[in-house]
């Protein structure tokens, strides 16, 4: 009897050790299968990308110098001159954009996280009006960019006859990036702890001081990432600005003026003219204002993240 | 007998139409500790939180009976006023992301005052007042957040004595906490019964004991509506108590 047990035992036991081996080593194997192919995926993008940056950089580079940059672009159909009004132009609009739809952007954010959760509001109209904000921002954020240049122009170019300026595509631009801001704003508000609103309500502060002293501080590297992304985005249009900056190429000399974007010139270059090398200088340099952009968020916010911590 | 601070009478509080606390009286002695005990859920950090309106926060509360301080109902006093009056220390340390200085200087400012001088006496003196200026004098620029988790919380404490209330709520304010650091919260307390009067809640026996001059025990049944059991001097609660529930939980039977 005793003996009996135990052969069936040990035999049981092979069983389970046998499982377990061929059930390791097939588990290995998928894995190893599914890492090369993660593997595979992961260096055929960074290829692309550097393909695409490499190649618009190296064959930018030979239209770019000192001259390039400095000078303003001739005008007209010969493709001549260089970038430096269109550098003005780019900054002059990614300010006037910023200044307009930061402050509208995040109030809005404000409003939607602090406000419109509350629950004093009793009213169904402001409720709905509440959720309907909350669509019509997700459906922003969809909307392809000539349709906001469309608009851009209907209202403020023709309508307001703010005509072809600097205000107009600051107007549009800031309904384009409107959405990004309203987005991450909210995310950076609802990431700042409960304890903290009412560690502040609970020492008698109102609720704008919580929020204007404690909350909003707290989410400034969340905001601060949203605004930049809406640089990069300003600096990378060209739909919305095509049909609400116009394209001289003349430095604006007031928000009234007319003016051309990096982005755009480079648009009105590689489809109007044969200057092949300089349309691939300005795509180089915009894709160096980006690449720098993003390493600005990077340092940003994790300068901002750790002075929170404690750490610094 | 001593006067009374804050009081409850017939007080119930209902979320929707769950009733949470049900028919409540109890009569807050002015400069005492006062412990509120019993097992998780019984609703006594919800009824700590009545005393400085704190559930206006949360949506659907709505209550019957009468709270007061002083006499005063305390809805008809206006929210921030009542809460500079009536401070608040939370479980879990929460300093806001600013300097040792600008977390206690934050209640005064937020109340107008913006005179230097007086600001850095006041920030002394609520830090002497925490049994945290020793520790912190030379590190005032130093975020609140790089303390450990004990000087948080007198940092906290300090936040809220800089209002200068003259009540203070601490909900289960050491249960985060090392048992030294939980000790010098308990001194503090002791010291700041001088001029206080404190309501604190505590999961800790001991601790209700060894701190507070009366007790207030919560229940609650099946229907997870917290009710007060009894309210006694706390030596009477952990001598004599009058209800089986009380002796059964500060025993140790159950919770």
């Amino acid at each position: 009897m005793m003996s009996d047990n135990k052969t069936i035992e040990i035999q049981h036991e092979n069983i389970l050790l046998q499982q377990k081996k061929s059930n390791l080593s097939l588990r290995h194997a998928t894995q190893s299968a599914f890492f090369t192919i993660l593997w595979i995926g992961g260096i055929i993008t960074v290829l692309i990308l550097l393909a695409v940056t490499g190649y618009v950089i190296f064959q930018g580079f030979k239209a770019i110098d000192l001259q390039f940059l400095i000078t303003p672009p001739r005008g007209g159909l010969s493709g001549e001159g260089g970038i430096s009004t269109t550098i003005g132009t780019t900054l002059y609009l990614v300010l006037l954009t910023i200044a307009i739809a930061t402050p509208l952007g995040v109030g809005a954010a404000i409003f939607l996280v602090e406000y419109a959760s509350d629950n004093n509001i009793s009213s169904r109209f402001l409720k709905g009006m509440i959720g309907f904000s909350h669509f019509g921002v997700e459906t922003l954020a969809g909307i392809p960019s000539i349709i906001f240049g469309l608009f851009g122009y209907a209202l403020f170019v023709s309508t307001m006859k703010f005509g072809f300026s600097l205000l107009s595509a600051s107007l549009a631009g800031a309904c384009l990036v409107l959405p990004v801001i309203i987005r991450t704003t909210e995310e950076a508000l609802l990431a700042v702890p409960r304890s903290y609103r009412e560690g502040s309500l609970a020492l008698g502060a109102t609720k704008w001081q919580t929020i204007r002293k404690v909350v909003l501080p707290a989410s400034l590297p969340g905001i601060i990432t949203g605004i930049i992304l809406s640089v990069g985005r300003v600096v990378s249009e060209t739909a919305v600005f095509y049909v609400t900056l116009g394209g001289s190429y003349r430095m604006p000399k007031s928000i009234m003026s007319s003016g051309r974007t990096m982005a755009l010139h480079l648009y009105y270059l590689a489809m109007d003219t044969r200057a092949f090398e300089k349309a691939m200088g300005t795509g180089a340099i915009l894709i160096l204002s980006i690449i720098l952009i993003n390493l600005l968020i990077n340092f940003l916010s994790r300068r901002l993240t750790a002075g929170l911590r404690g750490v610094q | 007998m001593n006067n009374t601070k804050l009081e409850t009478k017939n007080y119930s509080m209902n979320y929707g139409s769950f009733r949470a606390l049900e028919d409540i009286n109890m009569q807050i002695p002015e400069k005492q500790v006062t412990a509120l005990i019993g097992p998780s859920g019984c609703g006594k950090s919800t009824f700590l939180r009545t005393f400085n309106r704190m559930n206006d926060l949360i949506p659907g509360v709505w209550i019957e009976g009468e709270v007061t301080m002083e006499g005063k109902d305390i809805f008809e006093i206006d929210v921030v006023n009542l809460r500079q009056q009536v401070g608040m220390v939370f479980q879990k340390p929460n300093p806001f992301p600013k300097s040792i200085f600008d977390n206690v200087a934050y209640g005064p400012r937020a109340n107008g005052l913006t005179d230097r001088n007086a600001l850095a006496e006041l920030v002394e003196h609520s830090l002497r007042g925490a049994a945290l200026w020793d520790e912190v004098k030379d590190d005032l620029d130093k975020s609140g957040l790089a303390l450990s988790g004990g000087q948080q919380q007198r940092l906290c404490i300090a936040r809220a004595l800089a209002v200068e209330p003259s009540v203070i709520l601490m909900d289960e304010p050491a249960s985060a906490l090392d048992p030294i650091a939980t000790l010098r919260i308990e001194e503090l307390i002791r010291e700041l019964r001088e001029n206080y009067t404190i309501v604190i809640v505590t999961h800790n026996m001991q601790q209700a004991a060894r701190v507070s001059d009366f007790t207030g025990f919560f229940y609650t049944g099946e229907s997870r509506t917290g009710k007060l059991i009894e309210f006694d001097l706390t030596r009477n609660i952990f001598t004599n108590p009058a209800d089986k529930r009380t002796e059964d939980y500060i025993t140790g039977r159950f919770g």
